[in-house]
């Protein structure tokens, strides 16, 4: 056994008075879907954010492979093979579809300013670039069925269509761990149940390992490996779907406990 | 029907054999336009086509990277001196002038695109303007730009070829405006312009897609720089004769003000903006030869503005028409451009 694919040691970080998380570690091993849940405000987000490089934590170390992360930039992150979806869209409101999943594109390219000037025709570096992976864009829009929006601007598109766009521009990086912030917030039950799909296909045909964000607990219980609970950034409880389930301290943190008068 | 598509068509600028036609018009006229009209339209010309170039660039960090520039008039500057002092001071020949004094203007570039890094809106604004007024400062002051007495624009010798001529040059400053166009138009469709505007849109998720922020963000400003320095030397040659005090904080508001009232990324826009805002100023300079309404606008101007009555009318009613145009189309000319488009598709519907 080499070094496990993806590790969280100690992490903690705070804001001013606010302890965000307090010492989270687990260990995560390649082609899982681990989730984790908590209440709102519990710092999941923070957790993602520390992950991706948005937040420096204060102490605790994140490993990927056999690197540590917790230091690195965001695109340095993502150029090892991290990628990232948002809670609140994050979308390029002004490119169209096409050209969102293309930046997903972005460390898997090398025109530069001047082979990006000098873009001569579909034979040069550049228009053989642009092809090659307008080609590759192509089967992931065909992928989440996204063909009927592919030259419209994003910005005004259906919320539950901008964050599968979103899923698409991050799966365009491919990445080794995928970081799914609610995907399923704000949508209908049918389309609920196309992301599911979707999510165990990225899993078993595309070989990510996913991390997810999600406060559906019946999409969570069926297609997680492992579940990690947090409140007020303290972990509650790490284990399989059932373990977590039966766990007293969670149904607490979400139900709250009956108190005695 | 054949559905196999080539997806170089997504990004081609000559897509189809109507474009292509048009496309070879425009570029004939172009080149064929100074034999038929005077002296003074192939000055316009250059004027306009000068500040098309500043324009284009300007908007590549404005419009497309969502920085903001008060002090390209000092990239301008960098390039006029420098093309003028590498030629005659050093003997450089003008076509390698010109590229190495842009080049000194797009390292200065870079450099006032550090502090771009961390600071937004209105602190960039006024940092970027320090730098604008300062390199005319500086100019003034050092012996070597010829201080306040401005230097003289050397003739430029290619080969044989001796453009002592506003028409010569002309040829010469529309074939740089064309290629620094499509350079432009390239690079904002390829891999770094799609990052340029990831930045601007969502800097947040362009950073954990892998885009390097510090790089594109100083490589905007430097590539910004690069164009208003090439445009500056070339304008070192329009005027025939520079001094600092042509290089001014008005100069930079009104490449700005170009940009904007072309519409903020649209290269369409900013190529509209700077022909009409240079149209305007050289047009609105001679507004009291026109019959009935300049004699009105005399009157007006002396009895409210000032004694003399043409020192600034003018600009009240340039202010006036760019007050007008952002009213009525906040998208600037391009929002024209696409409502115009959208009308002749579905005509007459």
């Amino acid at each position: 056994m080499g070094a496990p694919f993806f590790r969280v040691d100690h992490l903690s970080i705070s804001f001013g008075g606010i302890k965000a998380l307090q010492d989270i570690g687990f260990t995560m091993n390649k082609g899982e879907i681990f989730s984790v849940i908590g209440p709102n405000g519990a710092g999941k987000t923070t957790l993602f954010n520390c992950i991706s490089g948005l937040y420096q934590p204060d102490q605790g170390s994140i490993r990927f492979k056999e690197t540590a992360i917790e230091n690195k930039k965001p695109d340095a992150i993502a150029r090892m093979g991290i990628a990232r979806t948002f809670q609140n869209i994050e979308l390029f409101s002004h490119m169209n579809t096409m050209e969102n999943i293309l930046l997903g594109r972005h460390i898997h390219m090398k025109t530069g300013l001047f082979r990006g000037m000098v873009m001569w025709g579909k034979s040069s570096f550049a228009g053989r670039e642009e092809t090659r992976h307008r080609e590759r864009v192509e089967r992931i829009i065909d992928f989440l069925e996204l063909q009927n929006v592919r030259d419209t601007f994003v910005g005004g598109l259906p919320y539950g269509t901008q964050k599968l766009i979103e899923l698409g521009r991050a799966l365009a990086l491919e990445p080794e761990l995928l970081l799914l912030d609610e995907p399923c917030a704000g949508m209908n039950s049918e389309e609920k149940q196309d992301m599911i799909f979707w999510i165990k296909d990225i899993q078993d045909d595309l070989g990510v390992s996913i991390l997810l964000i999600e406060h559906d607990m019946k999409m969570v219980m069926d297609i997680s490996t492992r579940v990690l609970a947090i409140n007020f950034g303290k972990q509650v409880t790490l284990g399989t779907p059932e373990q977590v389930q039966q766990n007293t301290e969670v149904l607490k943190a979400y139900i709250g406990e009956e108190k005695q008068v | 029907m054949d559905m196999k598509r080539e997806y170089y068509e997504d990004i081609q600028l000559l897509s189809s054999p109507v474009v292509i036609f048009w496309f070879v018009v425009l570029i004939v006229s172009l080149y064929l336009f100074p034999l038929f009209v005077d002296n003074y339209y192939v000055y316009v010309a250059n004027y306009i086509a000068i500040n098309i170039i500043v324009a284009t660039g300007l908007n590549l960090l404005v419009g497309y990277t969502g920085q903001i520039s008060l002090g390209h008039a000092g990239f301008f500057a960098i390039g006029a001196y420098g093309t003028i002092i590498l030629m005659a001071k050093a003997g450089v020949p003008f076509l390698l002038a010109l590229p190495c004094a842009a080049l000194v203007a797009a390292g200065f570039g870079f450099l006032l695109g550090l502090p771009a890094l961390r600071l937004e809106g209105p602190y960039l604004a006024i940092a970027t303007l320090g730098f604008g007024l300062t390199i005319t400062q500086i100019i003034g002051r050092m012996e070597i730009f010829g201080g306040r007495e401005g230097l003289h624009a050397p003739d430029i010798i290619i080969g044989s070829w001796v453009l002592d001529t506003d028409k010569e040059f002309y040829f010469l400053l529309i074939t740089l405006t064309i290629l620094l166009l499509l350079f432009m138009r390239n690079l904002i469709k390829t891999r770094v312009g799609r990052a340029f505007i990831a930045i601007r849109d969502a800097d947040i998720a362009a950073q954990t897609m892998g885009v390097n922020i510090v790089y594109y963000k100083t490589l905007a400003f430097a590539v910004s720089a690069f164009y208003a320095g090439m445009a500056g030397g070339l304008y070192a040659f329009v005027l025939k004769f520079i001094e600092p005090e042509i290089f001014t904080l008005m100069m930079s508001i009104m490449f700005l003000a170009m940009v904007v009232v072309g519409g903020l990324g649209s290269m369409m826009g900013s190529i509209a903006g700077a022909a009409l805002l240079c149209w305007l100023d050289l047009k609105l300079r001679n507004i009291l030869d026109i019959p009935y309404i300049g004699d009105w606008l005399e009157t007006l101007s002396q009895n409210w503005f000032s004694i003399t009555g043409v020192s600034n009318i003018q600009f009240i009613v340039f202010g006036s028409i760019m007050v007008l145009i952002m009213l009525f189309e906040p998208l600037g000319l391009y929002g024209v451009w696409i409502r115009t488009k959208k009308y002749w598709r579905t005509w007459p519907f």
